[in-house]
């Protein structure tokens, strides 16, 4: 079953055409990598999913209901997670706290005036950083960690609504190799045991070749291809975007 | 109106523009170029006006002497903006922006205090313009030479200084400097001299722009802070930045103005409407209504990136037990107080205690809600005018202490609706921009509030009269406002308003709606700050419109940025050192504000993190020292 579907999605920025007409659907339980060259248009399609803009046509569904015209807030709601490209997280809050927001959130316990917010929730952030492998750092100050760490906390953060939809947008970027196979190894082995359907951007081939079930290519905006990892390594017009770059090549030897 | 009343009108709105377009032109270059909100900008000008009038008395008031003066003015007000870029603010520049916001009040402190030390108090009128002292017949009625000048001024000005920045190299920096710092950086641009050159322009302009009002209007001392809040309201209308804008919005507010003063009283279903007293509150509500219909100005851009505020501010921990001893050794010594002393240190406290509520509510917006408000002794004042009238209309003292607060807090409901959909200068200038709207209420408003009189003899009820007990009523409500407060920053409604500060972005993907956030803590801080108007006004027995002027709004920005906005407790240091300055100082000195001003100064130079910021770290760098020393 579907649990987010796509129908002839497009935005242009001015004489831009960011997304052009992108139709996809992503299944519980499903790993789907949507990869393209820089400036692609993944971004502004996941800001599309999550209502941070709107598009100019076309639909997105979740679990059966439109989306358009929903604030993020509210399409987090509905149990949507998402992490940022360029990571987002409150940088006057420990990593502990941060999880804590969410998680309040989530409860619906974030508008009291007399609770002690960080008191609150503590066993279920800490349980959600020691998935993410940052339990031993709980208690430091997110503007001081390393970009990769903060990542991990964006997935933290992602995950405490408990989504059956979640949106990464790069996730591994600024992590080291081993770290970004075991970053998408955590999110690949969630995604099968929770039934969470992924929808990841990644610009590193090996991770994307190793762990995504299918892969949908964009390129200027436009689908370009669709398929199992090894259908769309072979496809030639995906060949033609990356030429050059050896990203498919590496992989392919990989 | 006939059709020529409207004519002259018409050309009355546009002499005004000109004078208002100077100051706005020199306030928006300053801003696009080096990002520093001038507040003195206002106080340039009436260094213009002044040093113009000493001069012309000076030369003698033939042609020469006054049009060398009008010039010579400018240019020396030019020369001093350069010396305070160099001197001041280039140390600054990569300090948070509410330092710098606070240097520039401090320099509004000095220049006020040096123009009373050597013009004294009296306004001074200047002498008619030579050879454009008379008027001439325009649609049958007299209109004077001067204005006729004025009106050919301001768009003269306007070209030339199109001219400069299309036409000329520097002009061209400058335009890269206003799009792109970082940008202009890298192309090499020596921002030092590019930035002193734009101070001392915007400076030019300043002081040409109360320089040449000199035959119109008497040099005095609250030229600056009027001047400041029509300037700000132009640019912010205008649009940052935008020299257009700034002409556009300088003519708009400068023509309803005087059609304003034209129409005159109407009467209305028997209604008498005055529109000549609406002149004062309609700037602001042109302003309030632009900046909700286009946020950014009429002709400006969507500011890039907001600059992060210096550096992160560390995670909020729970107070330690030493923390919570010395605040209730505090509270108990502040009880044990009035067995020791009577009489004027009990006054002076609960002045102390009554600011350091309304220093903590500021800081409560500012602070963990990322909020700037330059108006919130609009809060202060309606608590105490709704104590008052409530009061004076029969009902007990203690009612009074309800409405007070309640009706600071209806008053923050309305304004801070409008005020969170906006951000940065433009939501300061928008709260700004309420508390003068409610403060020109109040003024003209007799028959109600006593007008410019206040009101007189609200006394506190019979068993909270002696100085004594009223003291530890103060004491009551302050510490419970404060208390709560802060309680509330360690709750998750506190942590939630961080999280929309700190990264709006994240917030909305967590389900946070910011705005209403924010909106709720606007609330919060008018009703505190309420409390704190209301005990202030029993302990006066009076209420003055002063209580909710600009510059009231300025010493509490002033008191949260002198104890720092990185720390809880900063803002109650700040409130206490700030009135007993200005109460010890006051009384000893005839300059305190001068006195301020440097102390101002030498902190922020010294402390860029405000008193309690610094004390913090200096605690936190000996304890890491301690600890890693060797045992
Ligand atoms: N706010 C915007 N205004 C104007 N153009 C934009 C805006 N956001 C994105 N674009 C343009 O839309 C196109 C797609 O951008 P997008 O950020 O979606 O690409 P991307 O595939 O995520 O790239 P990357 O791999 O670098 O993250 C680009 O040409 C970009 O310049
Ligand atoms: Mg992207």
């Amino acid at each position: 079953m579907s649990v987010l579907k796509v129908r002839n999605l497009s935005k242009a920025y001015g004489g831009v055409q960011a997304v052009s007409n992108v139709t996809f659907e992503v299944a519980a339980g499903e790993l789907l990598a949507l990869i393209g060259p820089n400036g692609a248009g993944k971004t502004t399609c996941f800001n599309m999913l999550n209502g941070q803009i709107a598009a100019d046509s076309g639909s997105v569904e979740f679990e059966g209901r439109a989306l358009t015209g929903l604030k993020p807030r509210q399409v987090w709601r509905l149990g949507v997670g998402r992490t940022f490209q360029i990571t987002a997280t409150f940088a006057s809050m420990t990593v502990r706290e941060n999880v804590q927001m969410a998680l309040l959130s989530h409860h619906g316990r974030l508008g009291s005036l007399a609770s002690i917010a960080t008191r609150a929730c503590v066993d279920e952030a800490e349980a959600l950083l020691e998935r993410v492998g940052m339990r031993a750092q709980a208690d430091r100050s997110c503007a001081v960690l390393a970009y990769g760490d903060l990542k991990r906390i964006e997935l933290a953060v992602a995950l405490a609504n408990e989504p059956r939809l979640l949106l990464m947008d790069e996730p591994t970027a600024g992590m080291a190799p081993k770290e970004r196979n075991a970053l998408m190894r955590l999110a690949a082995d969630l995604a099968r045991d929770s039934n969470i359907a992924v929808l990841f951007t990644e610009h590193d081939m090996d991770v994307v070749f190793a762990h995504a079930d299918r892969i949908i290519v964009l390129a200027a905006g436009e689908l370009i291809a669709e398929g199992r990892p090894d259908e769309v390594r072979a496809h030639p017009k995906v060949r033609e975007v990356y030429l050059g770059s050896g990203a498919m090549y590496g992989a392919t030897h990989a | 109106m006939t059709a020529a009343a409207i004519l002259i009108q018409f050309l009355n709105g546009l002499a005004s523009a000109s004078s208002l377009f100077l100051v706005a032109a020199g306030l928006s270059l300053i801003f696009g170029v080096t990002r520093i909100v001038n507040f003195a900008h206002g106080s340039l000008y009436m260094l213009g006006t002044y040093i113009a009038y000493s001069l012309i008395e000076h030369f003698g008031r033939g042609p020469l002497g006054f049009w060398g003066a009008v010039l010579l003015a400018g240019l020396i007000v030019a020369a001093f903006g350069a010396l305070v870029e160099i001197f001041l603010l280039r140390r600054i520049y990569a300090a948070p922006e509410l330092l710098q916001l606070l240097a520039t009040f401090a320099l509004v402190l000095i220049v006020k205090d040096f123009a009373l030390w050597v013009w004294g108090p009296e306004d001074l009128l200047g002498p008619r313009a030579p050879g454009l002292g008379g008027a001439v017949e325009i649609a049958g009625r007299q209109f004077p030479e001067y204005d006729l000048f004025l009106i050919v001024l301001g768009p003269l000005v306007l070209a030339i200084l199109w001219a400069i920045l299309t036409r000329t190299r520097w002009g061209t920096l400058v335009r890269a400097a206003t799009e792109d710092r970082e940008m202009a950086g890298a192309l090499g641009v020596n921002q030092k001299w590019l930035f002193t050159g734009v101070f001392a322009l915007g400076s030019l302009l300043a002081g040409l722009g109360g320089s040449v009002q000199i035959p119109r209007e008497p040099a005095n001392l609250f030229m600056d802070l009027s001047v400041i809040s029509d300037a700000f309201v132009v640019v912010v209308v205008g649009g940052l930045g935008s020299i257009g804008g700034a002409f556009l919005a300088a003519l708009l507010i400068a023509e309803i103005k005087a059609f304003c003063i034209g129409i005159g009283d109407v009467t209305w279903f028997g209604h008498v409407l005055s529109f000549s007293k609406l002149t004062l509150v309609v700037e602001f509500i042109v302003m309030a209504v632009v900046l909700v219909i286009r946020p950014w100005g009429l002709l400006g851009r969507q500011q890039s990136v907001p600059r992060s505020s210096g550096a992160a501010e560390a995670p909020l921990a729970l107070p330690s037990r030493t923390a919570v001893q010395a605040l209730v050794a505090l509270l108990a010594a502040l009880a044990l107080v009035p067995v020791f002393f009577s009489g004027y240190a009990l006054v002076l406290l609960i002045d102390i205690m009554v600011f350091a509520l309304f220093s903590v509510s500021l800081y409560f917006i500012m602070g963990p809600g990322g909020m700037h408000s330059f108006g919130h002794a609009a809060y202060f004042g309606l608590g105490a005018y709704g104590a008052g009238l409530i009061v004076k209309s029969g009902a007990a003292m203690e009612v009074g202490l309800l409405a007070g607060p309640l009706l600071a807090g209806i008053g923050a409901l309305v304004f801070g609706w409008f005020c969170v959909r906006l951000s940065g200068v433009y939501l300061a200038m928008l709260t700004l921009a309420f508390a003068q709207i409610a403060w020109s209420v109040v003024f003209q408003w007799d028959a109600v509030t006593g007008g410019s009189n206040g009101l007189i003899g609200i006394w506190p009820a019979p068993w909270l009269a002696s100085k004594t007990a009223y003291y530890y009523l103060a004491l009551a409500g302050c510490a419970t406002g404060i208390f709560v407060l802060w309680r509330i920053l360690y709750a998750p409604f506190g942590y939630a308003l961080r999280a929309g500060r700190d990264s709006p972005l994240r917030a909305d993907a967590i389900g946070i709606d910011v705005r209403s956030r924010q909106w709720g803590a606007f609330v919060i801080a008018g009703l505190a700050a309420g409390l704190a108007g209301s005990l202030s006004a029993f302990s006066k027995g009076s209420i003055s419109p002063e209580s909710m002027a600009v510059p009231r709004s300025v010493d509490g920005l002033v008191m949260v940025l002198l104890g720092g906005i990185q720390n809880l407790t900063g803002p109650v240091w700040g409130a206490a050192l700030f009135t007993w300055l200005q109460d010890a100082v006051a009384r000893e000195i005839d300059y305190w504000r001068a006195v301020l001003g440097a102390v101002i100064l030498a902190l922020v130079l010294a402390f860029p993190q405000g008193i309690a910021g610094y004390i913090g770290q200096f605690i936190e760098s000996r304890r890491v020292k301690s600890a890693g020393a060797p045992a």
